[in-house]
């Protein structure tokens, strides 16, 4: 395994708070100022309590937890998507979001277009996707349909360019929600290949996942969330049947 | 970007329209996308973008110049209407369009951290792209009628095209970042539009303005739009007219010395009243959304 360097992501006591059944219309808020301000405009929910995480260069942590336990949360808040109530997000290097591929994909689009599109979303140059385009292409299996707009595609032809053009991205830092479950079975384990390829050559991996045992393949530290507070930290296994029994008792 | 792999950084902060300029490749692949999509499966294409404003030219023109005959008092009429508007529907598109763009990019910005003043500042482009086809029809028509302009008043259609579209951006990124939390506001800028092309001397003259309301004529020049289509018409409809078609009071007094000037502050401000109001309100765009 290669050595882990500098701290690459940095979260401080960080405090996430939703706010629930929010209007949406001015009348509503004009109303509700004009009754002097009674009762509640809005509900407010804690996502986050507190959270501190420290992730150095080049480990690849799994961030588990049950739904609603505030995973994604923390994800959208370390990509920057989110900015925290309290506490301190710090990141070293790119950081890109693997998070649910294929968002800046347009369906009136070629195929080709959008990877252009997508590949500058996710934050590379122009030099850049030329330099990698037949290798996304290659790597997405889309072959000669890369010409054609993209609302023809099958779902898992659309899925595995949007995770093609993810992987070339190569930022510092990936944070991976939910889209391991990538098309058919070789082409999945074709991705778990590719981001083991990237956890090998020293990128700082952040994966959120429900399938277990896919997450302790791919990664070697575990996180475990449980109502927006972090109750385990620690070797993955280790993590997994933690969560494990903590389901089984519920 | 190697530069600041040794440095921890806060992510999802920017510098605003700054970040806009840095990520010009993204804003370029913005526009060309939005110009694609929107003229996708028909036939004519970018033709829609001379054919809406020629018929709407036609109707003002049948309508005003004819049948209330307001081309006997106005020499040229249809020159001097067809460069006000051009002008006004530049401005609306870009601001009706900038109002819905953070709404309709939602699914973007809810996922992905990117400049979000990508989003309007690249409807402003479209509309310029646009515009320019306009702009071409109206030099046409200029040269059929005999337009000699000076230097200085080529000078001052550019500057007014970036006013216009700096004014667009402004007020773009102000309901822009308002209608993520207020969709009323798009309502707003639907009224703004109806009300822009009327108080500005598009269809009629600036003199008919200060006619009636006299001492309080300033009010109506504050408007920077006013002095925009005023300034237009100073450089394609003057230099239109024969000698004798000269009228004396072609150009409000002061409008390049005191009134240009004084546009482009209150246009400046906009931009930055809009560009605050935009970084305070971004900050829970994906959470709102």
């Amino acid at each position: 395994m290669t050595a882990h360097g500098h701290v690459a992501i940095i979260c401080t006591d960080i405090r996430k708070q939703f706010v629930l059944r929010h209007t949406r219309s001015l009348k509503e808020a004009l109303v509700w100022l004009v009754k002097g301000r009674k009762g509640d405009l809005s509900k407010k929910f804690l996502a986050l309590k507190d959270v501190s995480l420290e992730v150095k260069q080049g480990e690849t942590v799994a961030l588990m937890g049950l739904n609603g336990s505030g995973k994604s949360t923390l994800l959208k808040l370390i990509s920057g998507v989110l900015q925290p109530d309290g506490g301190t997000v710090r990141t070293r290097g790119r950081v890109a979001g693997l998070i649910e591929v294929g968002a800046g994909f347009h369906h009136d689009l070629s195929g080709r277009d959008n990877v252009y599109l997508n590949g500058a979303i996710l934050g590379m140059t122009e030099k850049q996707i030329d330099e990698k385009f037949d290798s996304i292409v290659e790597f997405s299996e889309i072959g000669e349909f890369i010409d054609t707009e993209v609302k023809f595609y099958s779902s898992g032809m659309y899925l595995r360019l949007a995770f093609s053009i993810a992987v070339h991205t190569d930022p510092e830092v990936f944070l991976i929600d939910e889209i391991l479950a990538v098309g058919d079975e070789p082409f999945q384990r074709k991705c778990i290949a590719k981001i083991k390829e990237l956890s090998e050559m020293g990128k700082t991996l952040f994966v959120v996942s429900h399938d277990l045992d896919l997450v302790a393949t791919v990664c070697e530290r575990g996180v475990l969330l449980e109502h927006g507070k972090i109750v385990m930290d620690g070797e993955v296994h280790d993590v997994v049947n933690e969560l494990r029994r903590r389901s089984l008792a519920l | 970007m190697a530069g600041q792999t040794d440095q921890l950084i806060k992510p999802g902060t920017g510098h605003g329209l700054l970040d806009v300029y840095g990520d010009r490749f993204l804003l370029k692949l913005l526009v060309r996308k939005e110009i694609k999509v929107r003229y996708r499966g028909s036939v004519l294409g970018l033709l829609w973008s001379y054919v809406k404003p020629l018929v709407q030219f036609l109707i003002y023109f049948v309508a005003l110049g004819i049948f209330l005959n307001l081309q006997r008092g106005t020499p040229n009429y249809a020159i001097y209407l067809f460069s006000g508007i051009v002008l006004v529907n530049f401005f609306t598109e870009s601001l009706s369009n900038a109002t819905r763009s953070i709404v309709d990019n939602r699914d973007l910005i809810r996922k992905i951290y990117l400049p979000r003043e990508l989003f309007p500042v690249a409807t402003v482009w479209v509309s310029a792209a646009h515009f320019l086809p306009q702009l071409l029809v109206l030099v046409g028509a200029c040269l059929v009628v005999g337009w000699a302009p000076t230097l200085l008043q080529l000078a001052a259609v550019v500057l007014i095209f970036v006013m216009v579209a700096v004014l667009g951006t402004g007020l773009g990124l102000l309901f822009g970042a308002v209608n993520v939390y207020f969709r009323d506001s798009e309502n707003i800028v639907d009224m703004i539009v109806m009300v822009v092309t009327w108080a500005s001397p598009v269809l009629y003259l600036w003199s008919m303005v200060q006619k009636v309301m006299g001492d309080w004529f300033w009010i109506y020049q504050l408007n920077p739009m006013t002095v925009a289509v005023e300034v237009f018409h100073w450089a394609f409809w003057e230099p239109t007219l024969k000698a004798d078609q000269l009228v004396n009071d072609a150009s409000p007094p002061g409008m390049l010395t005191f009134w240009l000037p004084v546009a482009l502050l209150i246009t400046l401000a906009v931009l930055f009243l809009g560009q605050w109001t935009f970084r305070r309100l971004a900050v829970h765009f994906a959470q709102e959304l």
